[in-house]
C-alpha cells in the first residue's frame, strides 16, 4: 500500500520542485532567446515578482488545506514551497540591485528611503532571509519548536508586505494586486477563524502542544500521526 | 495664475514671427547635441550579450557558434509589410541626432490603456481598429468651427520627419522618428477668438473597438473618453506636433492611429493618441491622469528631473535598448526651446 508520505516523498516533492523551477528556466530561455521584451529587466523584474506572492500564497495554503482535508502529511511541502518564494524574491531583489539599480548604492539608498513601495517590498524581503535561514531540521530543533513557529509567523507580514509592494508600485490597473490581497485574505481570515472557533470551544486548551520538528516538517517517523497539530 | 501669452510671436501673426522662432531653434539645436547624448551601441550590446550569456551559462549551454548571441542593431529597419509609406522629408533642425529605437521595440512596447494595459497588449489588442473613415472635429473658441477628415489632413499639411526624444512617466524612454505637421498650423485655419487661452483634446470612445474602455473605472482605473489638454501658448509651440506616421509609414495602430499629438517636452501621456477632437477653451480643461490621481500627474507633466513623481524618481531613465539607466533631462533636453513658456513658474507648484 502506497502511504501519503511516501507518495508525497518520492512523486509529488521532485515533481512539485521541477514545476516549481519552471517559471525560471522560462525566465531563462526568454532571457536567451531575446524573448523578454523591449524592456528585459522590467520583464525579469514583473515575472519573479509574481511568482513570490504565488509561491508565498501557495505556502500559505497548505495548513488550511491539510486542516481541511485531514491529509496532514501536506506539510512535507511547505518549507519547499517557501523556499521558492525565498529563491524568486532572491532574483528579483538582486534583479533590481544589479540589472536596475546598476548596483549604485546611492541611487538604490535614495529609491527606498523615499518611494513607499520599494521599502515595504525591501523590508518584506529582509524579514524572509531568517525563514529561509531557519528552514533547516537542524535550526528547528535548535531553535525549538514553539520559538521557530513564533519566527515563522513573521510570514503573515512578509504576504501583506509583498501583496502592498504590487499594489502600490502600479498606476491605475489595480485588477491584478487586488486578486492577491483578496486570495490572501482569504488564506489568512481562515486561520483567524479557526483560532477564533478554537478558543471558543476551548480547544485550544487541550491543544496546545509544543509543536516538534515531526509536525513542523513532516520527518520520517509518524510516530505522531494523528495527533492534534498546532502550527502557522 | 501661470502666465499665459508669452509665445505671443507665434500667435497667428502669420509666417514670420513662426519663421523667426524655426531660425532661432535651428540655431540652438545645432549647439545642444553634445557628443556624449549618442547612445552608447557597446553598453546596448554588452546588456544583450550579458543577458545571452548569463542564461546560456545557467542552462549549461556553450555560446560558440550560436547564432542567437549575435548582437543585433538597435535601429533595425521596419519590418515589410502593407502599410502605406509616407513620404516625408527630414526636418533637421527639429530631430535630435541620437540613436532611434528600433521598429520592432516602438510598436510593441506601448501604454495605450484604451487597448489593455500591458505594454504588449496594444499591439495584439489594436491589429483590428478601423481608422477609416476618420475625422476631426475643431471647435470651441474660433471663428470657423471645422471637421477634417483625415484624408484631407494628410492632403493639407506638408508632412515632415522630426526625430523626437520620447519620455514616459515611468522613468523609460525612446527617440522616435516621427512623421506630421505642426499642430499649429491646423488650430490656425480654424481662427482661434482672443479667449482661446488653452487647447483640449479628445480621444475616440468606442469600447466595441477599444477593450479597455469595456471595463470603466474598475479595469484600466481611468474615466473614458481620455482627454489631455494643453496651454494655447504650448499648443502654438512649433515643436508641438500632430504624427500621423513613424519610421516613414501610417501611423500603427498600437502608436495612436491615425493621428496622435506628440509633445516631446511633457511627459508620454500628455502625448494623447486617435484624436477625434480638438476644443479651443478658456478655461483649463480636465486631463485624465489628472482625474485619476491629481497628487501623481499634474496638468503641466514636463519632463522635469528635479521633480520626483511620489512612486518613483524622475531623475534618470531608462532609454529603451539601453543597459545603464541615463541622466534625465530638463524638459527632456528642449529646455532652450521651451523653458521660457514657463517663466516665473513654480515648476514644483505647476507640476
Amino acid at each position: 500500500m502506497i502511504t501519503h508520505s511516501k507518495l508525497i516523498n518520492r512523486w509529488a516533492k521532485p515533481a512539485i520542485f521541477i514545476l516549481a523551477l519552471l517559471p525560471f528556466a522560462a525566465l531563462l530561455w526568454d532571457g536567451y532567446t531575446d524573448a523578454l521584451g523591449a524592456e528585459p529587466i522590467e520583464a525579469i523584474s514583473q515575472r519573479s515578482g509574481d511568482w513570490i506572492l504565488r509561491f508565498l500564497l501557495l505556502t500559505l495554503t497548505i495548513t488550511p488545506l491539510r486542516r481541511i482535508s485531514g491529509w496532514n502529511e501536506l506539510v512535507r511541502l511547505r518549507r519547499m514551497l517557501g523556499l521558492f518564494a525565498f529563491f524568486y524574491a532572491c532574483l528579483h531583489f538582486l534583479n533590481y540591485l544589479v540589472l536596475d539599480q546598476g548596483l549604485d548604492l546611492a541611487f538604490i539608498m535614495e529609491d527606498v528611503i523615499e518611494h513607499k513601495y520599494v521599502l515595504i517590498g525591501f523590508s518584506s524581503f529582509l524579514l524572509l532571509i531568517p525563514l529561509a535561514l531557519t528552514s533547516t531540521n537542524a535550526m528547528i530543533r535548535r531553535l525549538g519548536g514553539r520559538r521557530w513557529q513564533k519566527l515563522h509567523r513573521l510570514i503573515y507580514l512578509i504576504a501583506i508586505g509583498g501583496v502592498v509592494h504590487y499594489y502600490w508600485l502600479v498606476k491605475s490597473d489595480i485588477r491584478e494586486p487586488l486578486l492577491y490581497a483578496v486570495l490572501l485574505a482569504i488564506l489568512l481570515g481562515y486561520r483567524w477563524y479557526h483560532h477564533w472557533s478554537r478558543t471558543m470551544s476551548g480547544a485550544a486548551q487541550n491543544g496546545q502542544i509544543n509543536p516538534t520538528l515531526q509536525n513542523i516538517v513532516g520527518a520520517n517517523s509518524f510516530a505522531h500521526k494523528g495527533n492534534p497539530v498546532k502550527d502557522n | 495664475m501661470p502666465p499665459q501669452g508669452v509665445h505671443r510671436g507665434l500667435r497667428l501673426s502669420g509666417k514670420n514671427a513662426l519663421q523667426n522662432q524655426i531660425d532661432i531653434m535651428l540655431k540652438a539645436y545645432h549647439s545642444d547635441i553634445k557628443p556624449s547624448e549618442i547612445t552608447d551601441r557597446e553598453i546596448y550590446l554588452k546588456r544583450r550579450q550579458f543577458l545571452q550569456g548569463g542564461a546560456a551559462l545557467a542552462l549549461g549551454l556553450t555560446l560558440p557558434g550560436c547564432d542567437a548571441s549575435e548582437p543585433k542593431p538597435a535601429a533595425s529597419p521596419p519590418p515589410t509589410s502593407p502599410k502605406k509609406k509616407l513620404i516625408a522629408a527630414k526636418n533637421e533642425a527639429f530631430s535630435v541626432n541620437e540613436t532611434q529605437t528600433s521598429y520592432k521595440d516602438i510598436t510593441r512596447y506601448n501604454n495605450f490603456y484604451e487597448f489593455s494595459t500591458d505594454k504588449e497588449g496594444p499591439a495584439k489588442l489594436s491589429k483590428a481598429f478601423v481608422t477609416r473613415p476618420w475625422t476631426i472635429r475643431v471647435d470651441g473658441e474660433v471663428d470657423k468651427p471645422q471637421v477634417f477628415d483625415i484624408e484631407d489632413i494628410l492632403k493639407t499639411f506638408p508632412l515632415e520627419e522630426r526625430i523626437y526624444r520620447l519620455r514616459c512617466v515611468e522613468a523609460w524612454s525612446m527617440v522616435v522618428p516621427w512623421i506630421g505637421f505642426a499642430l499649429a498650423d491646423l488650430i490656425k485655419k480654424t481662427g482661434p477668438t482672443s479667449r482661446a487661452k488653452y487647447v483640449a483634446f479628445e480621444t475616440l470612445y468606442d469600447p466595441k473597438q477599444m477593450p479597455g474602455q469595456q471595463t470603466g473605472l474598475f479595469g484600466s482605473g481611468l474615466k473614458w473618453p481620455y482627454v489631455e489638454g494643453l496651454r494655447i501658448d504650448e499648443a502654438m509651440h512649433p515643436l508641438t506636433l500632430l504624427s500621423v506616421g513613424l519610421y516613414g509609414e501610417m501611423l500603427p495602430n498600437q502608436n495612436g492611429a491615425p493621428i496622435r499629438l506628440v509633445v516631446p517636452w511633457k511627459y508620454g501621456f500628455k502625448s494623447i493618441k486617435s484624436i477625434v477632437k480638438i476644443t479651443l477653451v478658456e478655461k483649463q480643461p480636465p486631463t485624465t491622469w489628472n482625474i485619476s490621481a491629481p497628487g501623481e500627474y499634474g496638468f503641466y507633466s514636463n519632463v522635469n528631473p528635479k521633480v520626483p513623481h511620489p512612486r518613483w524618481s524622475q531623475a534618470r531613465e531608462r532609454r529603451i535598448g539601453e543597459f545603464r539607466k541615463r541622466e534625465t533631462l530638463m524638459f527632456n533636453g528642449y529646455a532652450d526651446q521651451v523653458a521660457s513658456l514657463y517663466t516665473g513658474m513654480d515648476l514644483k507648484k505647476y507640476f
